[in-house]
């Protein structure tokens, strides 16, 4: 069998034949198979869901409990047959309850790899490589220059801000599912004991990640109720809250911005952060094309991103990649 | 570099002055000689390292990034000296990092030579941020939101000194400033002031609207040629020679063929020309020599400078400015002739005395180098900045052809998503030729729509630029509005635009009717034959 009679796109999203099912897709599908909760890969309104069960829990936290028509929790690689085709859930490192999907059929092995990241982090499991005939990779930030630092040196750059201008509020803007809870985990390895103040949008979720056993100790919401400068505090909020009106209740903050777009100075400076803190939950190039490396499959293909960069570097290597041109899937969400 | 790479760092992304004064302060008080005086420098603008081209640092990039992903990145990142800073492949403890000030001196003293081999090694030891800062510092585009006011206003702040002291010596010093700093920290007296050939701050015209002539009264004013140069101010004082911008920037070095021919003492206002053969050179050629900060004598030979003066503002010893301009002008006439500089000529007054005369002149195919008109109040005295209703220059209305869009490519920065950069061509014989580039004249609205055309209608892709289907049968005209023509060897038309844009996107025009390059031709033809008469 062709990899493309397994796996194919289709205006729904990616389609496998042999199973009757999408993965992702960015319409309502009788099936589907969701590798992560951010928002541009789970979608409401499928008959059917099949993912982890955080991410099912996130799903139904962010579109409530009728999210979809029913669900089947798939844990961590436990292989399950759907028609023709054999499924197995991978962590993928992402975010909580990422997962990597692998699909075979007619003796070829393809792994859709969703997001994926290949550093430590402290609220999910690590990305497991897994040898395959088609690599399904993403390319947010398939370009050379971006190379994300240490996130150790970039929490310790927030810390270091907080101690020169302990008048001011730090105002983090950090994306609600994963990056808002990734941060609040490293500053706490890091050693700060203080209470962290959140945006409402981020209360559910990280409640949700605390009863998955993330521990991200004392949170309190920032709410307007309480009178108080919060000088000296950090709050974490939505990036898309920084601009608005809600962040005025913060007299004179420090506008910090947790994303692996800040590594562009220029980018940082027109967004009007103060304060750019390059952590980012995608893999950068080193690891896409270290990950493709490692993995060494006969064929990558491509989802969203820089598939252009991407594919130039798989040419110069010597290795077939095509881009898949899959609409609906947001560059932005890191 | 890490200290003087956080400085930027701050600079650039805090939008508070006070913010800015205090790191700035900090800096200076933290920081030792040289590396401090280096760093004031090159926010003052006051470097010249001419080793370090963008060319240079695209050959650096391209002996180590693939020339495709490196065109790619340079396409979205949009600064050339951030995107070899991110894109440069580390090599951890290849070296030791340089201090500022060894980077400072090293570069004084290199020869052009050796500047690649040493910007290369500095690059591998330093790590993203810090090869940034290098990158802007030697290749001295900082733009980073300070400049030298704001500099001295923090060596004011930090020091305790009277900011217009800092002003009244600052003329005379030069990096890395060690006899500044002394002074400012009680070590030493304070360096000589140097005040000779001052820059005096000029005056500037409004731009004359329809509803603005009734209520002028043409015979108030004299009228001349608006020159399409750069607005200077050449003084000359007890044998010191400068050449000023209207902002108060020292070019003299970059024009020692005019300093040299400087023989009056006292100041003038006026327009910086080159000549190109026996004609006027355009303003494409005159970029040529303002590009280079140290030219050398062919391109001097090639394109000679001199200033067309319009004003004087010091006369020997004498201050020119509140006389009203029509004994200016006659004092300038008597200092031009006497001064018998082959550099340096008048801009001639025209004789016209009513509206109607000014706008035929105006609306005349002009000679090249000529944008409009400038009328100025026979009783206007010499007043700093814009002062209302003395000085009004009268812009020609832009030339504007219809041209078919043939290729496009996605802009820089925020619009790294969008293909907001068009090459235009017109018809020469049945096919059609690029004429020019325009990348701005359009709304949000507008480029969403032609970003849709040119994805819709993408026939080839050669790098990051995309063809697009233009033909006499199908083909989008676009109505590109611009200032001035010029012929051109380095373009395959023969002609180039002077600030092309997109005035009106003609979804209704069929590509064949679009403009022919005899069009063109002729519009260049026209401009010339009224320069000869
Ligand atoms: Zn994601
Ligand atoms: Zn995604």
């Amino acid at each position: 069998m062709r990899p493309e009679e397994i796996l194919h796109p289709r205006p729904e999203g990616l389609y496998c034949a042999p199973g009757d099912f999408y993965i992702d897709p960015v319409r309502p599908v009788d099936r589907a198979l969701i590798t992560h909760g951010h928002s541009d890969h789970a979608r409401a309104g499928h008959g059917l869901v099949m993912a982890t069960a955080e991410t099912l829990a996130i799903m139904a936290a962010r579109y409530g409990a009728d999210f979809a028509g029913a669900r089947e929790c798939a844990a961590y690689g436990e292989a399950r047959s759907i028609g023709d085709a054999q499924v197995r859930f991978v962590p993928a490192g992402h975010v909580l309850g990422s997962a990597q999907i692998v699909v075979e059929a007619g003796g070829k092995r393809i792994v859709v790899s969703g997001d994926y990241k290949r550093r430590r982090d402290p609220t999910c499991p690590a990305f497991e490589p897994i040898a395959c005939d088609v690599f399904v990779t993403e390319a947010t930030f398939a370009l050379p220059v971006f190379r994300h630092p240490d996130d150790r040196a970039e929490i310790a750059k927030l810390l270091r801000s907080i101690a020169q201008q302990p008048e001011r509020a730090h105002l983090v803007g950090a994306y609600a599912l994963g990056k808002a809870q990734r941060i609040i985990a490293l500053l706490r390895e890091a050693g700060y004991g203080e209470t962290i103040y959140l945006h409402g949008a981020m209360e559910g979720l990280c409640a949700l990640y605390e009863r998955c056993g993330v521990p991200l100790g004392p949170l309190a919401a920032a709410t307007t109720t309480e009178k108080r400068d919060f000088a000296g505090a950090i709050v974490i909020c939505p990036p898309a809250a920084m601009a608005d009106r809600w962040s005025r209740r913060f007299p004179d903050p420090v506008a910090c911005f947790a994303s692996g777009w800040m590594r562009v100075k220029q980018r940082a400076k027109r967004s009007g952060v103060e304060l750019p803190l390059v952590i980012s939950d995608h893999a950068d190039w080193d690891e896409l094309t270290g990950t493709i490396k490692e993995i060494a499959p006969g064929e990558v293909w491509i989802t969203h991103g820089r598939d252009d960069a991407l594919a130039r570097w798989a040419a110069l290597n010597g290795l077939a990649a095509r881009p898949l041109r899959l609409v609906g899937f947001d560059d932005e969400d890191d | 570099m890490r200290a003087f790479t956080d400085l930027l760092d701050r600079l650039i992304l805090t939008r508070s002055r006070n913010a800015k004064l205090d790191a700035l302060a900090r800096y200076f008080a933290e920081t030792p000689d040289p590396d401090r005086g280096a760093a004031l420098a090159a926010i003052a603008g006051a470097l010249t390292f001419n080793t370090a081209k963008p060319a240079l640092l695209r050959k650096l990039a391209a002996d180590r990034v693939d020339a495709e992903l490196f065109a790619l990145s340079y396409d979205y990142v949009g600064d050339l000296a951030e995107t070899v800073a991110l894109i440069w492949p580390e090599r951890p403890g290849a070296n030791r990092a340089p201090t500022l000030g060894e980077v400072y001196e090293t570069l004084t003293y290199a020869g052009k030579l050796d500047a690649p081999r040493l910007i290369e090694r500095w690059l591998d030891a330093l790590d993203a941020s810090e090869r940034w800062a290098l990158l802007k510092l030697v290749t001295g585009g900082l733009r980073i939101g300070a400049g030298a006011r704001l500099a001295k206003q923090a060596l004011a702040q930090w020091s305790n000194r009277p900011l217009t002291e800092i002003e009244e010596i600052w003329h005379g010093l030069a990096p890395p400033y060690r006899d500044l700093f002394a002074w400012l920290e009680g070590r030493a007296d304070k360096p000589a002031a140097r005040a000779l050939a001052p820059f005096r701050p000029v005056m500037l015209a409004h731009a004359l609207e329809e509803e603005d002539r009734p209520r002028l009264d043409a015979r108030d004013f004299a009228a001349e040629w608006k020159w399409d140069g750069v607005r200077v101010q050449a003084v000359s004082d007890s044998g010191v020679r400068r050449l000023y911008t209207r902002n108060g920037e020292d070019v003299s070095a970059a024009f020692p063929d005019v300093i040299d021919h400087l023989s009056f003492e006292g100041a003038l206002d006026g327009e910086l020309l080159v000549r190109d053969g026996d004609a006027l050179g355009s303003f494409n050629d005159l970029q040529q020599r303002l590009n280079r900060k140290r030219p050398d004598a062919k391109i001097i030979a090639r394109f000679p400078a001199f200033v067309r003066a319009y004003d004087i503002l010091a006369d020997g010893g004498d201050d020119m400015r509140a006389l009203p301009f029509a004994a200016r002008r006659r004092r300038l006439e008597a200092l031009i002739v006497d001064a018998r500089s082959p550099r340096l000529d008048l801009s001639p007054l025209l004789s016209a005395a009513d509206w109607e005369a000014f706008a035929a002149l105006r609306a005349s195919p002009a000679p090249p180098g000529v944008e409009g008109l400038m009328l100025k109040r026979w009783d206007s005295r010499y007043e700093i900045g814009r002062p209302r209703g003395l000085w009004w220059k009268w812009k020609r209305d832009p030339y504007r052809i219809d041209a078919v869009l043939m290729y496009a490519q996605r802009g820089h920065g925020k619009r790294s998503s969008l293909y907001s950069d068009f090459t235009f061509g017109v018809w020469r014989g049945d096919e059609l030729t690029p004429v020019g580039k325009a990348y701005f004249g359009f709304t949000d609205n507008e480029l969403a729509q032609l970003d849709k055309f040119v994805r819709d209608n993408e026939t080839e892709r050669f790098g990051p630029v995309r063809a697009v289907r233009a033909g006499a049968d199908f083909g989008l005209v676009l109505e590109i509005a611009f200032e001035g023509l010029a012929r051109s060897t380095r373009h395959k038309s023969g002609v180039a635009m002077r600030f092309p844009r997109i005035a009106r996107i003609r979804w209704d025009k069929p590509a064949a009717e679009a403009d022919r390059l005899e069009t063109l031709e002729a519009l260049l033809r026209a401009a010339k034959s009224r320069a000869g008469d």
